[in-house]
């Protein structure tokens, strides 16, 4: 099979000394990695990552092809493609010139990996700069050459000409022969927020000609014909395949183990470390029945967990770990002072209360969890398809007990992730057991543990309240969010304690709390926001360990919000778009709704809708969410089988504004994922567990959408800002689809449902 | 272990396994296949489809002793970069990709299920799909993808596909 070499392109100074196909120059000095390929050993030295260096951020080569390094990585929305139409913008290339290199520690600067929709968002302000500083210094040189101002110089496609018809012109590939330094100035930041900038200033929106226009997607091809490496297809030299054991019982650890169990298994061997358990074999198969026969007495152990149908009730009834004044983003928030608002409540003329139920729900990626290592020499080597690649490295440094430079973490395609997902497991397992036996391993999760041991989106029971004076006006507004921290597990990897294999060779969990509870969108008079995590179930390698899921606990939180206020809007008989109206301020989340409102012809009337009878019942339902730079108002039109309870958004209208869109199409295309994953989560999603363990470990126990429930149409209306920056889209929309179902259901039905997810069986149930 | 003969997209391959090894092993371990994926191993999602004597086929689950003589065909060899299948270019020209884990699936069984019916209703197209997952909700683009094919076959080559159905 065909690889792109794992150390190019590599050695500075050879590329020097070949004719500097290498544009902006810095220091020497990276690191040096051996890999064996072929019984032979390789040695590069690395390109030295900096910041500060513009060559860290584009290379060009004298052909004219352009590098762009992303420390970020696509999950599969497209963001590579969205980052080569921003560097080709700067740089006045063609696009199809562009290339991404995403997420490898050795090529990539640490821009925080994919996290929080700022793929765009954040992301490409450090390309974008870059770029634009790489065409004026080029320009700079070319004026040089040529004898003419640079001002006077125009650049079509990487080639510089003089104005008027003299035909003298020189083109970047030309430029670069000599090599050069350029420093930028550095924010000194790593992550999301990392940026630099250079003298030159980016383009103004106005003169954009490739950003804003419909790209096709750089990825798509290869995945259709084949052609793409997942991190599922990389293979090394000598590769050994390796399945890891879980307990029956969650907390329960190995005590004894019959190696002669799977002895007439070719090559099949046992690795342990600590309370961790593998085995490998020279073939996938042969691993997989090891994993099958290999007998394991496990320690008896009390069950950790409550009832699965005990869950709420253990929500509602277990202690206050830490709450919003404690914890979350930033540290310490605003101290919760309920008591004004509450009183307010009381002694409002009418009151409104509910109380809303999310439980747990899994990444469930479509291949679980998958990693590659090769630790050998005092060096590793890992593939992963981790979205945080940085971190990922900095955590193997510490459980291979490494420095980090002597580590190299290659990301590769994988099946979507959708936040802190399995996907970073595997990549530790990998390297824990090839540093144990001393030859690369692949480990590949088998599906029961895709669902059944990735860290989980945290079970939660939100109450809000509400008081209405005599004129229906909300008087106070109480809102509280209780449950699982959603920091059980950090967002990252960057230390072994959130590992799985990590807590079980001897580091321990953390204690970071976080929920979440919605932004103040709406001017209510005498409101309380606030949220409170309890203590975690079992605090060593937990199947409910919590972790974030697409938009971290919003779509939970919104889910109560935004069916909340609908019930206000029912309790007072008013619109509910009207009554969002009234109270929202931001201008941007004002013409999002108002753009939704038009696009599906909404009718302005209370709900529930005055005809309820028919087998089939309709009703539409409306939701806000703004987060992450993005601003959406969605409408769902729901058909209710009265004989069965199936729900089935019928249809979507979704009005988007994440400031200046860089490719419309592959936005439509997220957008539309956005929403369909959400019904999925609204309707069907619900990881099931008894005293012993999780019982959801297959799509047969954890069912999500089919084709056959998905909409018959999205209608999206984006609403471009070219003055305002690129916001994030791969969560905003979806934060707004469980209310906007559930409000749907309750205008088709007079139902309000609570309670996700919304299975046919309980939706019956509540008609009944 | 047993020796095994399975031609593959048109080619004849050798291999030695164990008689109850699943032939997505065969095809992913042993030929490096990339289009075919381990999904579940349950035949529950679809990500590991292969056409087996005109069918879209769970390869994750046949074992390869019960395909010994028998021609698959997989997404590798269904069509070229200049001469994509139409069903792939339709996919192509729709986006119907998020990650592009699952969609070797629902290309092999849109391949496999126009062949037996070319011209479907969206009906017939949501029931030609029925059993697949996706997770990350393409589901949209790819309706518009097979949809896009259907209308390219039935007016291309709907009698060639009837020939190779017989």
């Amino acid at each position: 099979m065909s690889r792109e070499p794992i150390f190019a392109p590599v050695d500075r100074r050879a590329f020097l000394k070949s004719g500097a196909s290498l544009v902006f120059v810095v220091g020497t000095g990276g690191i040096t990695i051996a890999r064996r390929a072929g019984g032979q050993t390789v040695t590069a030295a690395a390109r030295a990552i900096a910041p500060t260096s513009l060559d860290s951020w584009l290379q060009l080569d004298a052909s004219g092809a352009v590098t762009a390094f992303f420390g970020k990585m696509d999950m599969g929305q497209g963001v590579d493609t969205a980052i080569a139409q921003v560097v080709a913008e700067e740089l006045d290339v063609d696009v199809a010139r562009v290339t991404v290199v995403m997420g490898d520690t050795h090529r990539t600067p640490n821009q925080g990996g994919a996290s929080g929709s700022s793929g765009c968002r954040l992301g490409a302000n450090a390309l974008r700069n870059a770029a634009a500083e790489a065409r004026r210094v080029l320009v700079a040189r070319a004026s040089e050459r040529l004898g003419v101002p640079a001002a006077d110089l125009r650049v079509t496609d990487g080639r510089v000409s003089a104005p008027g018809g003299s035909g003298r012109a020189v083109t970047y590939g030309e430029l670069i022969a000599d090599g050069f330094a350029t420093d930028l100035n550095w924010n000194e930041r790593y992550g999301n927020n990392l940026n630099v900038t250079g003298i030159a200033k980016p383009k103004s929106p106005k003169d954009y000609r490739v950003v804003g226009t419909p790209v096709p997607r750089k990825d798509i091809a290869g995945k259709v014909m084949a052609t793409t490496e997942y991190c599922h297809h990389v293979r090394l030299p000598g590769m050994l395949h390796a399945r890891t054991l879980r307990p029956p019982v969650a907390n329960a650890v190995p005590v004894r183990v019959d190696e002669s169990s799977i002895a007439s298994i070719p090559g099949a061997r046992v690795v342990r470390k600590g309370d961790f358990i593998a085995v490998v074999a020279p073939q996938e198969w042969h691993a997989i029945k090891a994993l099958r026969e290999l007998k394991v007495t496990w320690s008896e152990t009390a069950p950790p967990f409550p009832r699965g149908d005990a869950l709420f009730s253990h929500i509602r009834a277990a202690p206050v770990a830490s709450d919003s004044a404690r914890g979350g983003f930033g540290g310490a928030g605003q101290p919760i002072n309920a008591e004004p608002t509450l009183a307010a409540i009381a002694s409002s003329a009418r009151r409104v209360e509910a109380e809303y139920e999310v439980p747990f729900q899994s990444h469930a990626r479509m291949g679980p969890s998958v990693g590659v290592a090769d630790v050998r020499g005092g060096e590793a080597l890992v593939y992963s398809d981790t979205q945080k690649s940085h971190d990922q490295r900095d955590g193997l440094a510490k459980i291979l007990g490494l420095p980090p430079e002597k580590v190299r973490v290659i990301w590769k395609p994988g099946p979507g992730s959708y936040g802190r997902s399995d996907s970073d497991e595997a990549a530790f397992e990998a390297a824990v057991i090839s540093q144990l036996i001393g030859a690369p391993v692949r480990v590949q999760w088998m599906r029961n543990e895709g669902h059944g041991w990735d860290p989980k989106a945290p079970a939660c029971v939100i109450s809000c309240k509400a008081g209405l004076n005599a004129s229906n006006d909300i008087a106070a507004w109480y809102f509280r969010a209780k449950g699982f921290s959603g920091w059980d597990v950090n967002f990252n990897s960057a230390d072994p304690k959130d590992t799985l294999v990590g807590q079980l060779t001897g580091f321990k969990k953390g204690d970071a709390h976080n929920f979440g509870a919605p932004a103040e969108s709406y001017a209510f008079p005498n409101t309380v926001k606030y949220w409170e995590t309890i203590p975690t179930l079992l605090d060593r390698a937990s199947p409910l360990r919590c972790a974030h899921m697409r938009a971290p606990q919003e779509p939970q939180v919104h889910f109560a919000h935004e069916s909340f206020i609908d019930e206000v809007a029912a309790a007072a008989g008013v619109d509910p778009i009207a009554l969002r109206l009234k109270h929202l301020r931001d201008p941007r989340e004002i013409a999002v709704v108002e753009e939704v409102a038009r696009l599906s012809k909404w009718q302005s009337r209370p709900s529930p809708a005055s005809s309820r009878s028919g087998a089939v019942l309709r009703g539409r339902g409306v939701s806000l969410n703004s987060g992450f730079g993005g601003y959406v108002a969605t409408v769902c039109e729901v058909e209710v089988e009265r004989a069965t309870g199936r729900v089935w958004p019928r249809r979507f209208f979704v009005a988007h504004d994440c400031g200046l869109i860089i490719n419309p199409r592959g936005l439509h295309g997220t957008i539309e994922g956005n929403v369909v994953q959400g019904v999925s989560r609204t309707l069907f999603e619900e990881v099931r567990f008894d005293e012993r363990n999780v019982l959801s470990v297959d799509w047969a126990t954890y069912p999500i959408l089919e084709i056959g429930d998905a909409p018959e149409s999205i209608e999206i209306a984006t609403i471009n800002r070219p003055e305002e920056p690129s916001g994030g889209a791969g969560e905003p929309a979806h934060v707004t689809i469980p209310a906007a179902i559930a409000n749907a259901v309750f205008d088709a039905t007079g139902v309000r449902m609570r309670r996700l997810p919304l299975t046919a069986e309980r939706v019956k149930a509540a008609f009944a | 272990m047993p020796r095994y003969s399975i031609n593959v997209d048109g080619t004849r391959r050798e291999l030695e396994a164990d008689a109850d090894m699943p032939l997505l092993y065969a095809l992913r371990g042993d030929l490096a296949l990339k289009g075919p994926k381990f999904g579940c191993g349950l035949a529950q999602c679809g990500a590991c489809t292969v056409i087996l004597n005109g069918a879209a086929t769970r390869s994750c689950v046949i074992p390869v002793s019960a395909v010994n003589g028998a021609s698959v065909r997989t997404l590798d060899g269904l069509g070229t970069a200049d001469k994509p299948h139409p069903v792939q270019a339709a996919f192509i020209a729709e986006e119907a990709a998020q990650c592009g884990y699952c969609t070797n699936g629902w290309i092999m069984t849109a391949v496999a299920g126009l062949e037996r019916n070319p011209n479907p209703t969206e009906a017939e197209i949501r029931s030609m799909l029925a059993g697949l997952k996706c997770r990350c909700g393409t589901h949209m683009a790819i309706m518009r993808a097979v949809r896009r094919a259907a209308d390219t076959l039935a007016s291309t080559s709907a009698d060639n596909t009837n020939e190779r159905d017989a």
